[in-house]
């Protein structure tokens, strides 16, 4: 086969002050008609910059300083913008990460799509319509008809993707560069929107360059993988290969990180409850003028769970599931609208404001964006002290306190003194756990902790945890959307959808011999399902 | 039908905001010491006590307060403003006089303002740290900074005293009795300057909103999807960011129609053009509560109605707002 897109010793600049010279040195890539080529990297790895660089479409301040694009033979780092303009979306296309912004807010899909051809054909109003339908009956949009004429905020995000799917093929693109596709969607979703990119893809003998981060998807779809890593390709080669029988130490460290699918041996746990959540549910009503025309979402319906001392609780689903909404209701952030939360026997639905913020002592929240949830504008002890200068610790002995904790959590109790936008994601989280341990609390609600980050770091931040679990005894309700994660952490999980809890029970059981059709689905969506239970298998 | 629902609900709310400003007002100038026969008193060199009670039983001002207010709102609700003693004609026909100067001022303002303040944002956006950009980004703080009764002191020197292009003030040329096109170009040619000295400090607002709202959604993600679909800048601009970034600036406007009619008080004065800024002026001065009143009236069910076709334009323009939520 010959390749269509060939990238011959690539090299991009970033402006003065980056923190490298270089986003992409000497990336040598080839993507071949009827081939999928994965790239693979974490955040910050140059593989974005690749996909930008390929389209010309970098940022002010960086640009091309050496090596070759060949696209159908012709090098397009050398053409013109006019000509640039003429490849892209024609002989070039493109899908990004999010479908929410990637779209025009006020333009109707049909109108977003209709453009393509506007820009690249001559073709009639009428054939452009007739070929926007036909392209979105091709994506399985649910009825295309009513798709075109709809703005893109009507749609879900897996529809939104579908929408921009059937956007980059408009044209029959020779090659089709997608950024991430699927990583803002559900795992659901995401399996549904990986088979038709593939599907498309065979049809078509379309050269898919596929940029991600998560190995599973990698497995999943990918026939060559080039692994980056600071602006490197460092190995390069065939998929089951490379994810067999990695070379490099970067790739193995990548690999390794992954977590498996399968549950570790359960741990012994006491039957003595810490918390109990009992029938609680919570109903967010909107819209409506005296009770006409109301909507109610049930966010979370009448959920009853137990978390064992010492124990960690999984709680699985995807987005719009109502786990979030429960965890608030937990440290209640939100007030629930019946049922009881007992912590240690006592219920704290029924608390006061009052009562309630004595007793966050026992109970407190790690959140999930390590970027919006430490003030910038306040130092990290500071932040990590607050929670102790509140219950009346003072000052200085607070600070104190706040050096330790950063030891404890890994970080130098030096960097107390610097502000949150002066840490790395990781170390921003660690922060944050540092914060939620101030107070010595016995239960810790932890939403979504490592959804943010990189691979290896999650599998850092996820150690740290289970040390953090073992020496100080806690107990913890872990949030997640990614059953891998939550396969490694929890001794105890429960699945829930659309607000309701759909199956519960130790993680080796649930995940091992699900009972209920919706975790079989989740599970059996999950991407490269086979390559993480090989790899378990590897392992034992 | 989203588009006419939003209307309806927007009409309903704007019914209370009326009341609640005409009462507000209303009881305002109850504060003001003297009332409409003490400044009629002084108009005509002085009278007795017993002139001034019957007086004051002939314009009903003898009642209680609250009688007095039911009676004003009673005659709202049949849109009857009632009569001013000062110019001894019905308040409706006072105002209806001087509308249209105002009116005019007004619209003429606001579209040099918006047709300018949006060509040359999207001119500097594009430019953005280039001359381009320096240049309108100065002019557009040279026409802020400036005040603008001194700037329309300035104009009329310039223009229609040492270059004698334009006339100094008035709305149109009384002397000649000019009708149809004449009359009409007449009064296009009285308000040019104007025009230009409300319009130039409104413009350099909405060019610094623009610029910002452009520079914000050109680093959008649906703006890099329609460049990697092979579109040209001016066409990504075109259509794409335009209607974007205009949705700050239909929002300002709305804001800002009230802030204009105050604004035309200066400008009238500075032109000396007879219109409703003037007028509530001078009821302020000779205490003519029925004018002020209908003037507040009036201007209220502009400002409203200003905001209305706004709204009406924000909810067309951006397909996420719905009348339901």
């Amino acid at each position: 086969m010959t390749p269509i897109l060939v990238l011959d010793t690539v090299s991009v600049k970033l402006p003065e002050g980056a923190d490298r010279s270089h986003a992409m040195s000497d990336v040598t890539l080839s993507v071949a008609a009827n081939e999928i080529l994965c790239v693979v990297g974490e955040s910050g790895s140059g593989k974005s910059m690749t996909a930008n660089a390929i389209m010309r479409l970098l940022p002010g301040g960086v640009a091309i300083d050496g090596g070759r694009i060949l696209f159908e033979g012709r090098d397009l780092a050398g053409v013109s913008e006019a000509e640039m303009r003429k490849v892209r979306g024609a002989g070039i296309a493109m899908i990004f990460q999010e479908p929410m912004t990637a779209l025009n807010p006020l333009r109707t899909i049909g109108d977003q799509i209709a453009e393509m051809f506007e820009i690249h054909t001559d073709l009639s109003k009428r054939e452009i319509a007739t070929r926007v339908l036909a392209l979105l009956e091709e994506v399985r949009i649910p009825d295309p008809a009513l798709a075109i004429k709809a703005y893109p905020h009507e749609l879900s995000g897996g529809q939104r993707q579908r929408a921009m799917i059937a956007m980059a093929l408009a044209l029959d693109p020779r090659v089709l560069i997608a950024d991430e596709p699927t990583t803002a969607l559900d795992v659901t979703t995401q399996a549904q929107i990986l088979e038709l990119i593939r599907d498309l893809q065979k049809r078509k003998g379309t050269a898919v360059l596929f940029i991600t981060h998560d190995f599973g998807v990698v497995a999943e779809i990918a026939d060559r993988v080039a692994v980056m890593s600071q602006g490197r390709v460092v190995e390069q080669g065939v998929a089951s290969a490379v994810l067999e029988n990695p070379q490099h130490a970067y790739t193995r460290q990548l690999i390794a990180a992954v977590p498996p699918l399968k549950a570790p041996p359960p741990r012994p746990l006491g039957t003595e409850p810490i918390l109990t959540i009992d029938h609680v549910s919570k109903t967010y009503r909107t819209g409506g003028f005296l009770g006409r025309g109301q909507r109610v979402t049930h966010a979370v319906k009448d959920v009853s769970l137990v978390l064992p001392k010492g124990g960690t609780l999984g709680i699985v689903g995807e987005s719009g599931s109502g786990k979030s909404t429960l965890a608030r209701c937990l440290v209640r952030l939100i007030d629930p609208e019946s049922g009881e939360i007992r912590l240690n026997g006592r219920d704290l639905a029924c608390l006061t404001r009052e009562e309630m913020r004595a007793e966050t002592r026992h109970i407190q929240m790690v959140f999930q964006d390590p970027f919006a949830s430490l003030n910038p504008r306040r130092k990290a002890g500071e932040l990590v002290a607050q929670g102790l200068i509140v219950h009346g610790t003072a000052r200085s002995e607070a600070l104190a306190r706040a050096k330790e904790l950063f030891a404890l959590v890994g970080l130098d109790p030096a960097a107390t003194d610097r502000y949150p936008h002066e840490f790395s994601g990781g170390q921003r989280q660690r922060i944050g756990l540092a914060r939620a341990l101030a107070l010595e609390p016995d239960v810790l609600v932890a939403d979504e902790p490592v959804s943010a980050l990189d691979v290896s770091v999650q599998a850092q931040v996820l150690k740290l945890l289970a040390e953090l679990r073992q020496r100080l005894g806690l107990s913890i309700v872990f949030i997640t959307h990614d059953l891998r994660v939550a396969a490694q952490v929890c001794d105890l999980v429960a699945v829930m959808k659309s607000g309701e809890m759909v199956e519960a029970g130790p993680i080796g059981e649930v995940f091992g011999n699900p009972q209920h059709a919706y975790t079989q689905a989740l599970l059996a969506s999950i991407p490269g399902r086979d390559f993480g239970l090989r790899r378990q298998a590897e392992v034992a | 039908m989203r588009v006419l629902a939003l209307a309806g609900r927007r009409l309903a709310a704007s019914i209370p905001t009326l009341f609640l400003i005409l009462i507000g007002v209303f009881l305002l100038l109850q504060f003001a010491p003297g009332d409409t026969v003490d400044a009629m008193m002084a108009q005509m060199g002085g009278g007795d006590a017993t002139t001034a009670r019957q007086l004051r039983e002939f314009y009903g001002l003898d009642l209680s307060l609250g009688a007095q207010l039911a009676n004003y709102l009673w005659r709202l609700v049949r849109l009857d403003l009632g009569f001013s003693a000062i110019y001894g004609k019905p308040v409706a026909t006072v105002i209806a006089e001087r509308l249209p100067a105002t009116l005019l001022l007004m619209t003429a303002a606001l579209s040099l303002a918006f047709f300018f303040g949006l060509i040359l944002g999207v001119v500097a956006a594009r430019g953005v740290n280039k001359w381009q950009d320096t240049l309108i980004s100065t002019l557009g703080l040279v026409f802020y900074a400036m005040p603008t009764f001194w700037f329309g002191l300035m104009a009329i020197i310039v223009f229609a005293i040492y270059l004698q292009w334009l006339p100094a003030g008035g709305f149109e040329d009384i002397t000649v009795g000019l009708t149809g096109l004449a009359r009409t170009l007449d009064i296009i040619r009285h308000l040019v300057l104007p025009t230009l000295t409300l319009g130039l400090f409104y413009m350099a607002i909405y060019l610094r909103i623009m610029r910002g709202s452009m520079l914000e959604v050109l680093n959008l993600d649906f703006v890099r999807t329609a460049r990697a679909k092979g579109m040209d800048e001016t066409r990504v601009v075109v259509r794409h960011v335009l209607r974007n970034a205009l949705l700050p600036m239909v929002t300002l406007i709305g804001l800002q129609a009230g802030t204009m009619l105050g604004g035309s008080v200066v400008v009238e004065s500075v032109f000396s053009l007879p219109g409703l800024g003037r007028l509530a002026y001078e009821s302020v001065i000779q205490r003519d509560l029925n004018t002020l009143l209908g003037i507040v009236f009036v201007s209220a069910l502009l400002v409203i109605a200003v905001n209305f076709i706004v709204d009406l334009l924000y909810a067309r323009l951006d397909p996420r707002i719905t009348a339901g939520r």
